[in-house]
């Protein structure tokens, strides 16, 4: 049999999804042990039992001087930044999408425009972010949304033209002005391709968060890593790094789900 | 008397002539058969019949009026496939055929229901009722022809154009949709023009068949001229011409 048509059964598949998990972890333990071997007071690479307590520690203690729990409050300003950032890209990048995949003179004006802005590279861009906007939560916001409107915007565009032109004239046959046709059958039609978008540029929308938040901030996850990082505090920056992803994990899910639960239609071809 | 005025339409794209010369009057209520080889022409002139395309030259009239520059209410359609709304119920797509010329091309409160009861019984009549709820990807091929069909004529168009609207479906569910389309004009007595490209089929349904075909042909640039109507059958009384010809002579039936 070709290796193309052989096929994982259930137990062996569930199996084999958990094999690179606990390779890294057999890995990093593997690590730590031989390091703290030779040097017990050694900072790189942590004990599984030392982060684990750390984790505990960071999770349910406050802060010495203000009695906070810093890991809430930094995921609380992190995920604030985020979902500002996420929504207003998301939102302008649907308005710019529809026009541009729906007006000709839109078309003619915005797409090349955006074309060229999406080469722009976000990060580069920060320095000049800072000093337009300051260093407070704008700068921050900004950098989000100029990071992954020309995506979503250009993936959305072309979802708009790919739309048959047979549902376009029917639609105008049964009498829809354009702002009907936007509201009834493109942005419907579109919609689904957003929530699916916005999933695909959620990575790159952490880094520029936690770009933004390493260079200037006072609180926020990103920022308490490079914080930490001062002192070596590999417990700290793992067990936030974790956190992190969890947190991005979990988001991408509840996304996944909304689509799911939100556009019906979709499945009920399958 | 004629309904339908075609003048003198060519159409082309850069320098290919699709279709050139075609002349056409149709009578209000015809159904009329459009035959030809595959890319003769055909869906583009039907184009131009929906006003999707302005054509090169000449113009389209319906009942004297301005020619049109865009697709309207007057004029309804029905594809081989994408005629019907897949991210709406079949309700909601027969709905939609009466709320989108509104404002927002959304009903609300009493309306809605209004509207939403003469759905309901546009679909028993086209026998899809027990369907209402589903969206139209679950339905199979003949059922979302029938809903498009329906969704088109609540618009209540002056024409309808169907472009090989049976063509992806199987031999005998076209049958029952030959039955279903009868019947329909029956009650409505609808201008309709009908892409096809089975002739049987074209004679069947058609007052008239018109074939499309090029009469010039420059063997050195194939391009050059475009297709136009070589035949215009009569096609009542089964394809048998000059029935009623003495409708137009009383005088002489009397003897
Ligand atoms: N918008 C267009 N631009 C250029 N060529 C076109 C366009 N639409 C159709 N054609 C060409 O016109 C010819 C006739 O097409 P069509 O009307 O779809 O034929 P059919 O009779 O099979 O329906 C084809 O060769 C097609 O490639
Ligand atoms: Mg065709």
């Amino acid at each position: 049999m070709r290796l193309i048509n052989r096929r994982p059964a259930r137990p062996a598949a569930v199996l084999l999804a958990a094999v690179p998990f606990v390779a890294v972890l057999i890995a990093y333990w593997i690590g730590s042990e031989v390091r703290l071997a030779a040097n017990p007071a050694d900072k790189l690479l942590p004990a599984p039992e030392t982060i684990a307590a750390t984790a505990r520690q960071i999770f349910t203690e406050g802060d010495r001087r203000s009695g906070d729990i810093l890991l809430w409050t930094d995921t609380l300003s992190s995920l604030r930044r985020l979902g500002l950032g996420v929504g207003i890209a998301a939102a302008s990048a649907t308005v710019l999408g529809t026009l541009i995949g729906m007006l000709p003179y839109a078309r003619r004006t915005l797409s090349d425009f955006v074309a060229v802005v999406s080469m722009v590279p976000p990060l580069a861009l920060l320095p000049i972010l800072f000093i337009v906007f300051g260093l407070g939560e704008t700068s921050k916001v900004v950098l989000i949304v100029v990071g992954i409107t020309p995506f979503i915007t250009r993936d959305l565009s072309q979802r708009v033209l790919d739309i048959p032109h047979e549902e376009i004239v029917k639609a105008q046959t049964l009498g829809a002005s354009t702002a009907v046709i936007a509201l009834r059958v493109v942005l419907p039609k579109i919609l689904p391709r957003l929530l699916q978008s916005v999933r695909l540029s959620l990575g790159a929308a952490w880094l520029f968060l936690i770009a933004a938040e390493a260079v200037a901030a006072d609180s926020g996850l990103g920022y308490r890593i490079f914080l930490v990082r001062r002192y070596l505090a590999m417990d700290i920056i793992l067990t936030y790094v974790i956190w992190i992803t969890l947190l991005a994990f979990l988001i991408d899910w509840a996304l996944k789900a909304t689509s799911r639960a939100a556009f019906p239609w979709l499945e009920a071809g399958l | 008397m004629s309904f339908v005025t075609v003048t003198d339409v060519w159409q082309r794209y850069g320098d290919r002539s699709i279709i050139e010369r075609v002349n056409l009057d149709v009578a209000e209520g015809e159904f009329v058969s459009i035959v030809g080889a595959s890319g003769c022409g055909k869906s583009t002139f039907l184009r131009l019949l929906l006003a999707d395309e302005t054509p090169s030259r000449g113009e389209i009239r319906i009942d004297g009026g301005e020619p049109a520059r865009e697709p309207g209410r007057e004029r309804g359609v029905v594809f081989q496939r994408y005629s019907v709304f897949p991210h709406m119920t079949v309700r909601d797509n027969i709905v939609a055929a009466e709320s989108f010329p509104s404002g927002l091309g959304r009903f609300f409160g009493a309306r809605l229901r209004a509207a939403r009861d003469r759905a309901d019984k546009t679909l028993d009549r086209i026998g899809l009722a027990h369907v209402a709820k589903n969206y139209p990807a679950t339905l199979s091929g003949g059922m979302q022809q029938r809903l498009a069909i329906g969704q088109a004529l609540t618009a209540r168009p002056r024409i309808l154009l169907l472009d090989e609207p049976f063509g992806a479906l199987d031999p005998g569910t076209r049958i029952a949709m030959h039955d279903f389309l009868t019947e329909l004009r029956a009650e409505t007595r609808m201008t309709v023009f009908m892409v096809t490209h089975d002739l049987s089929e074209g004679f069947k349904l058609g007052d008239r068949v018109l074939v499309f075909d090029k009469t010039r042909w420059d063997p050195h640039m194939p391009e050059a001229f475009g297709a136009t109507v070589t035949y215009d059958f009569d096609a009542r009384d089964g394809g048998v011409p000059f029935q009623h010809i003495l409708d137009n002579y009383p005088r002489l039936a009397a003897h």
